[in-house]
Formats: C-alpha cells, sequence, structure tokens
C-alpha cells in the first residue's frame, strides 16, 4: 500500500531556481528509504514538500492520503500531527525538560495529562533516555539531544517519520546508536522511514532502499536487497 | 474539551515562561513600569488641574439686577424665563433687603451710609449659575434682552480671558495623557516583539510538531497579558502610596484653598485601574501581533 507519491513535481524557487523537476515516486507503507546526493541536489527541498513546509510549483504530492499541494497554512498541523520530523540541529525547546518536549506534541494538541504520560515515558524508553526525564536540552549531549528529538517524534505514533540528516552533527559510534534506535521504530513500530543523508557508512550498513538525487532530479532508485555499494562522489 | 484543555495549558505554560526567559521578561516588566509611571503622573496631574478649572468654572456666576419698578409677578416670570436657557443650570432670588444685610455686615462705613438713607437704593437680583461656563457670555446676552433686566453681570474681560485659558489648559493636558498612552503602547510592544523575535525558533518547533496556531498563540499571548500586568504593580503601588503621601503633606490643597487636589479615594483606585488595564491590554495585543509573523497564516 502506497503511502507516499510524488507525480509530475516541479520546485522553482521564487528567485529562479530549480531544486526540483519533474519527480516521480512511491513509498509503500512501512517502508524504510535513505535519500542521498550531493549538496544543493534537491533532497532537502523534496523533504520540505513532504512536510509541507514548502508547496511544488507544479505536480501532485500526497502523504499519507492528505494532498499537500492543497493544503492551505492554517491547516498543515493537520498533516504534521500524522508524521514525525527529526533534524539534524535537533530543535528541541530549549527552556522545555525532556519530558515537556516529547509530550509536547501532544499537550499542544489537548490530549489529557493522564494518556500523554504513558506515550511519553513509552517513546523515551524506545530511545532509552528514561532516566533523563527532568534534564534540560543543554544539559545533554548530542546523541542524548537527537534521541530526545526521535521521542519527540514517534510521541504520537506517525506513521511517518521523515528524518533530515539525523546524524549529521553526530560522531559515528553516536551515529550507528541513534540509526539502530530508528531501525528499531520502522521494525517494531511499523513506520515508514524517509531518511535524507550524507553519511555513505550509514546507507551502505543498513542495506535499505536508496533513492539518489542529483540537479533535482532522482539518478537512481534501488530497491532493498538489489543494493549495491554507494560510494561518495 | 479539547480547545479548554489547550486554554489551560496554555495558561500555565505562559506562566512558566515568564520566569524560565527571565531577562526578556524582566526587560519587558521594566520598560512597562517606567512608562506606566509616567502615564500615572499624567493622568494625575492632569485630572486635578481638570479637577480644580472645573471647579473655578463653576463659581462663575451671573448677577441680574432688576429694575426699581419690577412687580412681584414680573419678577417671578423672569426666573421662569431664565431657568428655560438652555445653560442655566440654577438660578437663586437673592432681595435687595438681603443685599443691603449683607452689606451692612461687611463693613462699618457702609453701615451708617446705608442707616442713613431713607429708601434702600440697591436692586433686587438673580444670581445665574451655569452649566458651561464656555456659554456665559452668550447666556448673560440672553438673559440682558429681557425685560425688566437692568443688568446682567460676570466680570466680562477677565472671566472670558480665564475660560479660554482654563478651556486651553484641559486640551493640552489630554492631549499629553493620549501622547503618553500611545508611547506607552509602542515602547511595550516593541520591548514584546524583541522579546518575541528571540523566541521564533520556538515557534518553528510548534509548527512542525503539528500545533495549530491557536495553539501556537495562546501561551505567548497569555505571556504578554501577564508581563503587561505584572509591568503594572510598581506603578500602581507608587499611585496609590505617591498620591496618599502628596495629599497628607499638602493638606489636599496646592498655593490656596482655591485649588483642591481631588480626594485620593477612590480616584487612586480608578486610576490603578486604567494603568492595569493599559498594561494588560498592551501586552495582550503586542504578542498576538509579534506571535502572527512567525506564523504562516
Amino acid at each position: 500500500m502506497k503511502f507516499i507519491s510524488l507525480k509530475n513535481c516541479y520546485k522553482v524557487y521564487p528567485n529562479g531556481v530549480t531544486a526540483l523537476a519533474d519527480i516521480n515516486l512511491e513509498i509503500q507503507k512501512g517502508e524504510f528509504v535513505f535519500i542521498i546526493g550531493p549538496t544543493g541536489c534537491g533532497k532537502s527541498t523534496l523533504m520540505k514538500l513532504l512536510y509541507r513546509e514548502e508547496k511544488p510549483t507544479k505536480g501532485n504530492v500526497i502523504v499519507g492520503g492528505i494532498n499537500v499541494e492543497k493544503l492551505r497554512n492554517r491547516k498543515v498541523y493537520k498533516l504534521r500531527r500524522k508524521l514525525g520530523i527529526i533534524f539534524q540541529n535537533f530543535r528541541l525547546l530549549p527552556k522545555q525538560t525532556v519530558y515537556e518536549n516529547v509530550a509536547f506534541p501532544l499537550s499542544s494538541n489537548g490530549i489529557k495529562d493522564t494518556e500523554i504520560r504513558p506515550k511519553v515515558l513509552k517513546a523515551l524508553e524506545l530511545v532509552g533516555l528514561k532516566d533523563k526525564i527532568k534534564s534540560f536540552p543543554d544539559q545533554l549531549s548530542g546523541g542524548e539531544q537527537q534521541r530526545v528529538c526521535i521521542a519527540r517524534a514517534i510521541v504520537n505514533e506517525p506513521k511517518l517519520l521523515l528524518c533530515d540528516e539525523p546524524t549529521g552533527n553526530l560522531d559515528p559510534d553516536v551515529s550507528k546508536e541513534i540509526m539502530g534506535v530508528i531501525d528499531s521504530i520502522n521494525k517494531k513500530l511499523g513506520t515508514t522511514i524517509v531518511m535524507v543523508t550524507h553519511d555513505d557508512q550509514i546507507v551502505n550498513r543498513m542495506k535499505k532502499r536508496v533513492i539518489t538525487m542529483d540537479n533535482g532530479v532522482v539518478t537512481s532508485d534501488v530497491m532493498k536487497g538489489k543494493y549495491k555499494k554507494h560510494e561518495s562522489n | 474539551m479539547k480547545a479548554i484543555r489547550v486554554f489551560v495549558r496554555s495558561f500555565k505554560e505562559a506562566f512558566k515562561s515568564v520566569f524560565r526567559n527571565f531577562s526578556l521578561s524582566a526587560a519587558s516588566v521594566a520598560c512597562t513600569t517606567i512608562t506606566l509611571i509616567l502615564v500615572s503622573i499624567a493622568i494625575l496631574v492632569s485630572y486635578n488641574i481638570k479637577n480644580v478649572t472645573e471647579k473655578l468654572e463653576n463659581e462663575l456666576t451671573i448677577v441680574v439686577y432688576l429694575e426699581r419698578e419690577a412687580t412681584k409677578d414680573q419678577a417671578e416670570n423672569l426666573k421662569k424665563t431664565i431657568e428655560n436657557i438652555p445653560n442655566v443650570e440654577k438660578v437663586t432670588y437673592k432681595s435687595k433687603d438681603e443685599w443691603k444685610f449683607e452689606m451692612q455686615n461687611y463693613s462699618s462705613t457702609l453701615n451708617s451710609t446705608l442707616s442713613y438713607l431713607k429708601e434702600n437704593p440697591l436692586l433686587d437680583s438673580y444670581a445665574v449659575k451655569v452649566k458651561d461656563a464656555k456659554y456665559l457670555r452668550k447666556t448673560a446676552d440672553t438673559i440682558k434682552e429681557q425685560e425688566i433686566v437692568r443688568s446682567a453681570e460676570y466680570g466680562e474681560g477677565t472671566v472670558d480671558k480665564l475660560v479660554s485659558v482654563f478651556d486651553l489648559i484641559k486640551r493640552v493636558t489630554v492631549v499629553i495623557v493620549i501622547a503618553l498612552v500611545l508611547v506607552t503602547a509602542f515602547l511595550i510592544n516593541n520591548t514584546i516583539k524583541i522579546a518575541i523575535f528571540s523566541r521564533r525558533s520556538e515557534i518553528e518547533i510548534m509548527r512542525f510538531v503539528g500545533s495549530s496556531n491557536y495553539a501556537i498563540k495562546l501561551p505567548f499571548v497569555f505571556e504578554g497579558l501577564f508581563l503587561g500586568i505584572i509591568g503594572s504593580i510598581i506603578p500602581i503601588i507608587v499611585t496609590i502610596y505617591g498620591y496618599l503621601i502628596a495629599y497628607s503633606k499638602l493638606n489636599g490643597h496646592i498655593f490656596s484653598r482655591m485649588i483642591e487636589l481631588v480626594k485620593p479615594f477612590s480616584f487612586v483606585l480608578y486610576v490603578s485601574l486604567i494603568l492595569v488595564t493599559i498594561g494588560a491590554v498592551v501586552g495582550f495585543f503586542s504578542s498576538y501581533r509579534a506571535v502572527r509573523k512567525y506564523l504562516k497564516v
């Protein structure tokens, strides 16, 4: 069952730069997909289309049954509640504790405190941070902060997890740990995962579907299993 | 139910946030405090000026002297006619005998002179109080046109000037108060805008995790409201104690008994209410507008 579908998608920025040209993609429910490519190839723009930070200039984007390009700014939160986003720079609320950060998507949505607590604890347990719930982000290491970010992204039990270079700021050992957490989310919860990365080691080790982009177009789309070792240019 | 929970949560969050972003809150509160103290002083002074000028204006009276040959009926009719003039508030009759008695008591020379005369040389009169001193001349002129009126005097010239000066003072003080309130609003607005600017990444994160615009705006709006209210606490204390102390030190009047100060209660309470309202309303709308800027609405 397909969860994400892009048809003839173009994105031209107001300054005239064509970030995406004629992108056609389908991602199935429960799939784990890497998007790789050199800097400026359009992979981040593609991610932005998926969480509706940008609208396609032309074409059609459907995420989890929602027609993204027709979604009005005011209604974007409806899409965002269905997905989790993980960023390279974590983007945690600095003045809130780990618990409050993870609880945030639920509490700001008006969920009852009694329902929030077990969900937050479950998410923190999954990322292995249950003992740090009272810490503030600046008291955590980079790897721990990223795990808080993952916990926040999955606390809503989203069907889709978008990861924009989640290991970009982390050392190889911690990256491996984080990838382990994300992989287990994919396997245990059946969450669809789309990950943009620069890290060849991760891509080579994980052996998942790999979409390669260059100059705003998809240059290769290698399905899981048919994978060959990727080498950076 | 959900909306109510979001509302309650926002309220709590806003309260926490005031303390967690202490330096920014302190800057906003300090700015609000200083400007509101200025507003308070302007209100206290201008209201006192207004009060004094109005009191003095109320003292202004037109004295209408009747012709000697006027009959009692004619005098009664005249009273009714004067009372029917729109600007007239009160008409009081004073007979020539009352005048004589008053004058005799005033000085011994007048007493002996008046006693010497067989007939009372004075005239019956009406003291006319007006509603609006601005139209004093017009009212006096209308009265003069009536029959059996010998004269209608109100101290032309001096009084006319006095009234126009009072009018000018009142206008100027109102303009000063309004200008200060606007400046206050502008300053508080800018401080809160800067405070929210430094937290725009927070707003962005809220958007990423799927908070609705309502859920994002509410905590900031409450925070602005709290900052405004907290910022008005010191001005209110300064207003109440400052005015009470000033009032008692000056024994309730400045220069002479003519210029009485407004009684502290419930005047200071009204001023306090104005201050807290300005703080709250400006805080509320400033943060509302600032957050809106960072939401893609």
